[in-house]
């Protein structure tokens, strides 16, 4: 009986998550322009290094790799906040609860940040070598420092549009709460380098792990506050 | 006046620190010398950021829960104040740097995880001053409050020790409490922690007291 309710309970939110997140695909593949703009964002970055340093050896590639993600992040999060006006915010207010919402921004980040992460390695080794040695682990790293990024910019994006939609807010807010993630995920994927196995990977992998959960944890926690008005 | 002696006992415990820190006979420790007397002044500063730093976001999640202005001044007071400590503790160790390991700015794991930490404090101060709004700068840095501390905590307490740091206590440099075999150092250290934060709590209560009154200003002003 009581199992019989949670279930239909489970099923009608996750009913809803899955309708939020339709939408926003929906909305993005209507409005082509901005994917596109972010490909090209990447293509070009990527391809002006290549113009100044041609091919940088594996420390310097790792770390502008990296920058490339950073910056590849808080332009395709941002806009999912900033792309949604007042009005229509305040009818999703009247429609769902905003955890709800939130949960449906974060998987939606979530799924395109994976899908620029690949986009901006396979530019990455394209135009600037491919100095790595395990290509899948490194793969894998990347698709989840992707998720860590998107998970994180995601709630600043939330705080940032709160503070009448000011981009440059977002990298004041941001860049410091990155950095720790960031200096994780380097040192993990220094292992991809390298032929013999870094000592401490699998605690700096928990650590990682635990910032996401923390992250999530808090959006869902937090998110209720900021959109009450 | 009653309750006021905690004030007059965090003078007369600085003035003890101040002056037993500097004259009293210390065990030479390693290679730090007479420098080890920074543990007077570089250890408490943390204490007091910490302090400040935890009654900011307990203030955060009050007004959260109550949409009361005055626990948004009490949490932005208790930022302010702790960056302060912070910064301090910061030039302190850096001051101390300089002379024991060579450099001002070395690639020490905790000198790097607080920097990044005061880093996100300032941040928060910054993100206070955009706003006009009061109600919303007070919701909006009471929800960034609580993500900086909860990546203060792994920053500050749980990376440091999962790595090698070159600050005394860790890895192959001697720890003080080691070598004091007399307790000389804890006779004087014990009261500089409880002295230090005192003066911190102090500084943060004048600039609620002021706060408060700039608000009552504002609003009925």
């Amino acid at each position: 009986m009581v199992l019989a309710f949670i279930f239909a309970l489970v099923k009608s939110s996750l009913s809803r998550i899955i309708a939020l997140v339709k939408k926003d695909l929906l909305l993005e593949w209507r409005q082509r322009h901005a994917l596109f703009g972010i490909l090209l964002y990447v293509f070009s970055t990527v391809f002006v290094i290549n113009l100044m340093v041609k091919e940088p050896e594996e420390n310097i590639w790792n770390a502008l790799f990296w920058v490339v993600q950073l910056f590849v992040c808080v332009n395709a999060v941002a806009k999912s906040f900033l792309q949604e006006s007042r009005g229509r915010l305040l009818y999703f207010y009247s429609l769902v609860h905003p955890r709800y919402f939130i949960v449906a921004k974060l998987i939606y980040n979530v799924l395109l940040m994976a899908a620029f992460s690949v986009v901006s390695l396979v530019c990455c080794i394209f135009f600037l070598g491919n100095p790595l040695i395990h290509p899948l682990y490194f793969l894998g790293v990347v698709v989840l420092g992707g998720v860590s990024l998107s998970l994180l910019f995601t709630m600043l994006a939330a705080i940032a549009a709160q503070a009448s939609h000011n981009a440059a807010l977002m990298a004041i807010m941001g860049f410091p709460l990155i950095m720790p993630i960031l200096m994780l995920l380097a040192n993990i994927s220094r292992s991809a380098f390298a032929p013999v196995a870094q000592p401490g990977l699998p605690g700096m992998f928990l650590l990682l792990g635990g910032m996401d959960v923390l992250v999530i944890a808090l959006a869902l926690v937090l998110f209720p506050y900021l959109w009450k008005e | 006046m009653a309750k006021h002696w905690w004030k007059f006992l965090s003078v007369i415990l600085l003035l003890y620190v101040i002056i037993a820190g500097f004259s009293v006979e210390i065990p030479v420790i390693g290679t730090n010398e007479q420098s080890s007397r920074n543990l007077f002044f570089h250890v408490p500063m943390w204490m007091c950021m910490y302090a400040n730093f935890t009654i900011s976001v307990v203030y955060s999640v009050w007004y959260l829960a109550t949409n009361d202005l005055r626990k948004d001044i009490v949490a932005s007071s208790g930022g302010s104040v702790g960056v302060l400590f912070g910064l301090m503790g910061f030039a302190t160790g850096a001051l101390w740097s300089t002379y024991t390991w060579g450099g001002t700015i070395v690639n020490d794991p905790k000198q790097l995880t607080t920097g990044i930490a005061l880093t996100i404090y300032l941040a928060y101060l910054v993100l206070r001053q955009s706003f006009t709004d009061l109600d919303k700068r007070a919701r909006v840095s009471a929800i960034y409050n609580v993500f900086a501390f909860a990546l203060l905590i792994p920053l500050t307490y749980i990376i440091p020790r999962m790595v090698d740091s070159l600050h005394p206590g860790s890895a192959t440099s001697p720890g003080f409490s080691s070598k004091d075999t007399n307790h000389v150092m804890m006779r004087v250290f014990y009261p500089a922690i409880i002295g230090w934060v005192l003066l911190s709590i102090w500084i943060f209560t004048l600039r609620v007291r002021y706060k408060k009154l700039a608000l009552k200003n504002l609003l009925h002003g």
